[in-house]
């Protein structure tokens, strides 16, 4: 499956996933502490720097990542154009770009499989009130094959559909491909248990 | 207990693929992105514990870094964009949603459909507006307005949650966890 991270190497790819999360928490914080327009605008500015160090191509990336907030850009300034408070309009502005881009540049630059071992990690704790680190692995690996099995479906189900309607499917096939579904899931578990269970 | 670890991944799965598909167009032509049906599904169908748990899957899955969420967006970034009110509040919805089936003993298309209402409007949406309200820097009061928008949409996968959890129960009454 398609995944957010640059496959294009980067410098930042050999950092640690765990240094790269602090350094983001730290980065996040500060942002948020700011609230003159100027200095948010240096820190987006350094952010985009920061782009830049791994290539033209991650800064194009990362503009492609930002591009869904932009409805939220345009109801914020239309609002502070219209209560004439621009200068506040600016640094909120500013900070949700920055946070934002700061959070995705460590998501472009970090490989799923870094990730994961960082969230093992991360999870380990929890083992005590009573999620084994395990289960949680094995429920994210199943959930990531479940994906593409269950768009398959339903893209299967929607073709028989149009086949023989000339209406658009719609919500109609949900029900048929969560009962195909709920079949594989429990051929799943029953295949788990003759292997020795999940623990 | 494979069981359950097998309908969680699988409803965590099903919420990113209703996100993937193009977003329902309904008679009308009133559009709807479906992943929040799925929130409200994992609820009705799981029961109130592993439906939250099959959610916050789904949103470990996103902050790792697939691109699952509606519109194809995903990563750490999201967590910190508005809609991260809209985030945190989904496994309380489905929580909600599922607390309502286990407990209402209604027939099960009312039940899934109060609980669906509650979750997926009277909890999330607060909690979405909240969301709102810290990330642009206004106040509760002055962004709620723009939850109206969501609302028609919203009502009819209310009504699709029931059908579809009625139709679960009578075909495979099994599987029907949180009646189980």
């Amino acid at each position: 499956m398609l995944t957010l991270t640059s496959p294009v190497e980067t410098p930042f790819h050999r950092v640690p996933a765990g240094a790269k999360l602090l350094a983001l928490a730290g980065v996040t914080v500060l942002l948020f502490s700011m609230g003159d327009p100027v200095m948010l605008g240096l820190a987006l500015t350094g952010i985009a720097a920061l782009h830049l160090v791994g290539g033209l191509g991650l800064l194009r990336h990362g503009l492609r990542m930002l591009w869904p907030l932009w409805p939220f850009l345009a109801v914020l300034l239309a609002w502070h154009l219209w209560t004439g408070e621009v200068r506040d309009g600016w640094a909120i502005a500013l900070r949700l770009l920055a946070a934002v881009a700061a959070a995705n540049l460590v998501t472009m630059t970090t490989r799923l499989t870094d990730m994961i071992a960082c969230a093992e990690r991360l999870a380990a704790p929890l083992a005590r009130v009573g999620v084994p680190p395990r289960r949680v692995a094995l429920a994210l690996a199943l959930a990531v094959r479940f994906v593409p099995v269950m768009a398959d479906r339903l893209a299967a189900l929607r073709e028989a559909w149009t086949a023989r309607s000339p209406r658009r499917a719609g919500w109609r096939i949900i029900v048929p491909a969560l009962l195909g579904a709920l079949d594989d899931a429990d051929r799943v578990a029953d295949a788990l248990r003759a292997r020795g269970g999940t623990d | 207990m494979e069981r359950s670890v097998t309908h969680v991944a699988l409803f965590a799965a099903l919420v990113a693929v209703l996100g993937l598909v193009p977003a329902l167009t309904l008679p009308g032509g009133v559009p709807v992105t479906a992943q929040s049906l799925g929130v409200m599904l994992c609820g009705t169908v799981l029961g109130a514990r592993r439906g939250a748990l099959a959610v916050l899957l789904f949103l470990g899955l996103v902050a790792l870094g697939l691109p699952l969420l509606s519109g194809g967006r995903g990563g750490l970034g999201v967590f910190v964009g508005p809609s991260v009110g809209f985030l945190i509040g989904f496994p309380i919805a489905a929580f909600v949603a599922g607390l309502v089936v286990e407990r209402w003993s209604a027939p099960v298309g009312v039940a899934a459909a109060a609980g669906a209402f509650l979750g997926g409007i009277v909890v999330l949406y607060p909690l979405g507006a909240l969301g709102w309200a810290l990330m642009l820097g206004k106040s509760v009061a002055e962004v709620q307005v723009f939850l109206l928008g969501f609302l028609p949409g919203d009502l009819v996968k209310v009504g699709l949650v029931a059908l579809v959890t009625r139709a679960l129960a009578q075909m495979r009454p099994g599987s029907l966890l949180s009646r189980g």
